[in-house]
């Protein structure tokens, strides 16, 4: 790892800019952690849901009087049980809790009854004794269907979520170059190792409830839970359970409804914890997508107008589709300067999976398709992938296609140009180790089938939530006797927040020891960790919370020691007033103070766009430029992805090796989704809902990763750092299938790249 | 589960050389299961229940298995270790503390998986290559770090117990 720019020398351990301890990684070495499935209580009954087998049916009768024959088992709860609003979702409320009697359902593995029994084999059971009898109606799968307007409509609220076009510029423009094609994204699996768990305990008065969950955003769900159960959100307690990972697929409710509805009905505490295919099911995808473009540009190769029409097949319910879209549409340029656009966007409802947020939150699809496009421009141009891109780099200032000015650091030709100045791995030895050649263990490939192919992807990327709305967070900061502890309900989902927000702490405060309170809806919202956001936003909030109670131990030192309130400030764990030079240990200043203050962190307002896509509706950006280098067995269709080479824009480093960690995870993931990660849907029905048949990359599928990262103070966020989580994923896609189609002369329009797509 | 269904069934196991009576289990029940829920060793994590992501390795008479595949009844008269018996007296192992170090721990849900099959490979083979080190935890999904600070903590060990 080699970083370009450093902002600042850290010297204390612990405080920003170091690498700091994770106060949660002892015990998750240790396998002392508590994720929400390893949650318990004394007398605690299993919950399990029943789920639609069909993608489309109409329900005509639910039977189950054999199940609660059954001993063991406590309770059922269907549609009937729930006493409030009967739906629940992020943008529109259209997602029933269960799907009721004379409904339908929707998509296959929509829930219909949830059972409470005091063994997880008991619940198994009832649920194969609830009888449910279905007429079983014609699924509405092409999402192309429902932009014509020829698919029937499935749901009251209709069959498309969203239609947006961005129109700018002079759309009669006619390049010396065009090029086109159409292009696919697969649906993506977050696939989260810790699976969907929540542990609901009753209050011993029947009126509210505890419930412990791995969850993105407590409070939206608590808001959510709130509504379906018609209880006031005070009555309604969220703790945070242990995330094990999240990537976009806990922002939805998923079994939170469910769980509580058991654990009032049968007055006991009741967990539900999905096994693998049941979290296929019951949480969304990343949309898969079909995305036209055509650019058009001049001699140079400067890009003059780009076309692109995009549809998201959003599934059943409509979860974050409408926001999804947006993004996508909104970044079809990518990171490239361009005065003229006409983008068409539609996100639909069909019976397949429904579709929502998941790292990159519909920039993967558009960049897929604007760096396919790229490398089709460079070749018709015959100018290198470098070249290409470097001719077109956005730069700060330049008005994007929504009409938005570029106010974030911008720095992709430094990206582009720091990753092209990465080393080349070594050609593929005739006598390489068979780990690392294509196929690997399967001993598959042939030595003299293998080619090598270089590609290239750069990304722009949106942070925070956009179009409006004011995704604040809250930290509350005390200091008692010297003690400091920090709360706030930003979900720590395995990224690190617990860990920076300590280290906030520890250089605004100039102490060592920050104590952690418990992340749960005791203190107002955080927002989702989303949208690489988390970072910036409760980062903002930790950040202003500490100043406020060091203002006040500053008034409070002035009048103690006759320090010069004016001139006062944290020097390591001292306070230094500069005029006089006298330093007091903030251990001896803070000793019998207490100090308390809770603060809000909201960025600056975004609009809705316009009926012709403009207006500025994102908060800031970041970019990143990935090489891949790949070798591909062209006979048998097998890729290994060699090498990874990337310089990513990150603001001001706040935790190195934190980022580094981020880079490398979201290049794993980004691999995944080039060549082997995809959820197989046919007629509305999932076929491949476990591990064996979705592939996830191994360590053997996993490249050497060379990263650079671009460090430079971002004046709009509160630390001067961007957010990194969603950037590595996005253009590493591209990269891999232009490497991919440089080997093979193919070109595969569609990712996941399969072996008969390479070979056939 | 009724008592009938249930059986009485009382066998025990041998977890981190202490002999553990399980009781009324019911005679299915994976050996993840009762190690989690009746044994009060939640370390070993479930995540596919097929045997593909290893967040459940234990090792189980000096084989690095995957608990949810292993009937409980099944591994009597075995020697189980847990993650929760690696460390003496609740301290660190070189393995724990370099994952610590080089970052190799994100949201932790594999990690007691991985932490068990790192102790199984460095005990078997102190030196392993690279490629060596990749292969043997290839049944280690890790959705988080893209393995490389994974690769990372098990080469500092290496060259630490090399030193």
């Amino acid at each position: 790892m080699t970083i370009t720019h450093t902002v600042s020398t850290p010297t204390r351990s612990g405080t920003l800019g170091t690498n700091a301890h994770r106060p949660d990684g002892v015990a998750k070495v240790q396998g002392g952690f508590a994720f929400s499935s390893d949650m318990w209580s004394e007398n605690m009954l299993w919950g399990a849901t029943l789920r639609s087998p069909h993608p489309y049916a109409k329900i005509i009768s639910i039977d189950d009087s054999a199940a609660l024959a059954i001993d063991g088992v406590e309770c059922v709860v269907t549609a009937q049980d729930v006493p409030g609003n009967p739906y629940y979702g992020l943008i529109m409320s259209d997602q029933p809790v269960f799907a009721a009697i004379g409904d339908t359902v929707r998509y296959c593995g929509e829930p219909i009854a949830a059972v409470a029994a005091d063994h997880p084999e008991t619940c198994k059971r009832a649920l194969a004794a609830i009888k449910v009898v279905y007429e079983i109606l014609t699924p509405v799968t092409n999402p192309q269907d429902c932009v014509s307007g020829i698919a029937p409509q499935i749901h009251p609220q209709g069959n498309v979520y969203r239609h947006q076009r961005i129109i700018t510029g002079d759309q009669s423009i006619v390049g010396d170059v065009i090029v086109e094609g159409t292009y696919e994204i697969g649906m993506q699996d977050q696939a989260f190792l810790g699976l969907e768990s929540a542990l609901a305990i009753p209050d011993s008065g029947g009126e509210g409830l505890e419930l412990y969950v791995a969850t993105q955003w407590l409070h939206e769900d608590r808001k959510q839970i709130a509504a379906c159960l018609n209880i006031p959100e005070e009555k309604i307690r969220l703790v945070l359970g242990g995330v094990g990972g999240a990537f976009g697929a806990r922002e939805d409710i998923s079994l939170q409804v469910h769980t509580c509805l058991l654990a009032l009905k049968s007055g006991r505490p009741v967990r539900i914890s999905y096994g693998r295919e049941e979290s296929f099911y019951g949480h969304v995808h990343r949309h898969p997508a079909t995305i036209w473009m055509r650019h058009h540009a001049d001699r140079n190769g400067k890009i003059l107008k780009i076309e692109s029409t995009m549809l998201f097949d959003g599934g059943a319910y409509c979860s974050t589709s409408p926001a999804v879209l947006i993004n996508a549409i909104t970044h079809t340029q990518g990171p490239y300067k361009c005065d003229n656009a006409s983008v068409e966007g539609w996100a639909v409802r069909t019976n397949n999976p429904p579709c929502g947020a998941m790292r990159g939150f519909g920039v993967v699809q558009a960049c897929f398709a604007h760096e396919s496009q790229m490398e089709k421009l460079a070749a018709a141009l015959g100018l290198s992938p470098v070249e290409i891109r470097l001719r077109n780099v956005m730069e700060t200032g330049d008005r994007l296609i929504t009409g938005q000015v570029m106010d974030s650091v911008a720095p992709v030709e430094q990206c582009i140009r720091e990753t092209d100045a990465i080393a080349m791995p070594e050609p593929l030895s005739p006598n390489a180790d068979i780990r690392q050649i294509p196929g690997g263990t399967g001993l598959t490939a042939q030595p003299g089938n293998i080619v090598r192919g270089v590609g290239w992807g750069v990304s722009m990327k949106n942070l925070m939530y956009s179009e409006g709305f004011d995704d604040y967070s809250t930290a509350r900061c005390r200091m008692t006797d010297g003690v400091v502890s920090v709360k706030f309900a930003t979900s720590e989902v395995g990224q690190g927040f617990t860990m920076l927000a300590q280290q906030i702490a520890r250089t605004i405060l100039g102490v060592d020891e920050v104590l952690l309170d418990t992340i749960d809806t005791q203190v107002g919202s955080a927002g989702s960790t989303s949208a690489s956001r988390q970072t910036w936003m409760s980062g903002g909030a930790v950040k202003a919370a500490c100043e406020k109670v060091l203002g006040d131990l500053f008034d409070h030192a002035a009048i103690t020691f006759e320090l010069s309130r004016d001139h006062v400030r944290i020097e390591e764990t001292d306070i230094v007033d500069i005029l006089s030079g006298r330093r007091i240990a903030v251990s001896e200043a803070s000793k019998g103070v207490n100090l308390d203050r809770t603060e809000e962190y909201h960025h600056p307002p975004t609009e809705d766009l316009d009926e012709n896509g403009q207006g500025n509706c994102h908060v800031a950006f970041a970019f990143v430029a990935h090489r891949a280098v790949v070798d591909v067995d062209v006979e048998l269709g097998l890729v290994k992805v060699v090498q990874i080479a990337t310089a990513q824009d990150v603001g001001r480093i706040l935790n190195p090796i934190s980022v580094q960690g981020q880079v490398e995870g979201g290049i794993a993931q980004g691999l995944g989704l080039a060549v082997m990660e995809e959820i197989i849907v046919k007629d509305g029905k999932v076929r491949n809902p476990s591990f064996t048949d979705y592939l996830l990359p191994t360590f053997l599928d996993a490249p050497l990763v060379e990263m650079v990262l671009i460090e430079e103070f971002e004046p709009k966020s509160p630390l001067g750092a961007k957010g990194v989580g969603e950037p590595p994923c996005i253009s590493v896609t591209p990269a891999i299938a232009n490497a991919i189609r440089n080997a093979t002369g193919r070109e595969l329009p569609r990712v996941p790249i399969r072996p008969y797509d390479i070979c056939l | 589960m009724s008592a009938q269904e249930l059986g009485h069934e009382i066998y025990t196991l041998k977890v981190n050389g202490q002999s553990h009576p399980v009781k009324d289990a019911w005679i299915g029940e994976s050996l993840l299961y009762v190690l989690r829920e009746r044994l009060g060793l939640p370390g070993a994590k479930g995540a596919c229940e097929q045997g593909e992501c290893g967040s459940c390795t234990v090792v189980m008479d000096s084989q690095a298995v995957c608990s949810c595949l292993v009937m409980a009844a099944a591994a009597v008269d075995t020697e189980i270790l847990t993650v929760e018996g690696l460390g003496e007296n609740g301290s660190l192992t070189d393995i724990q503390q370099a994952f610590l170090a080089a970052g190799g721990v994100q949201c932790g849900f594999c990690t007691p998986g991985f932490i068990v099959a790192v102790h199984h490979l460095l005990d078997s083979n102190p030196e392993p290559s690279d490629d060596q080190i990749r292969e043997s935890l290839s049944g280690n999904i890790c959705r988080c770090t893209g393995y490389g600070r994974i690769l990372e903590a098990v080469k500092i060990v290496i060259s630490q117990r090399g030193a």
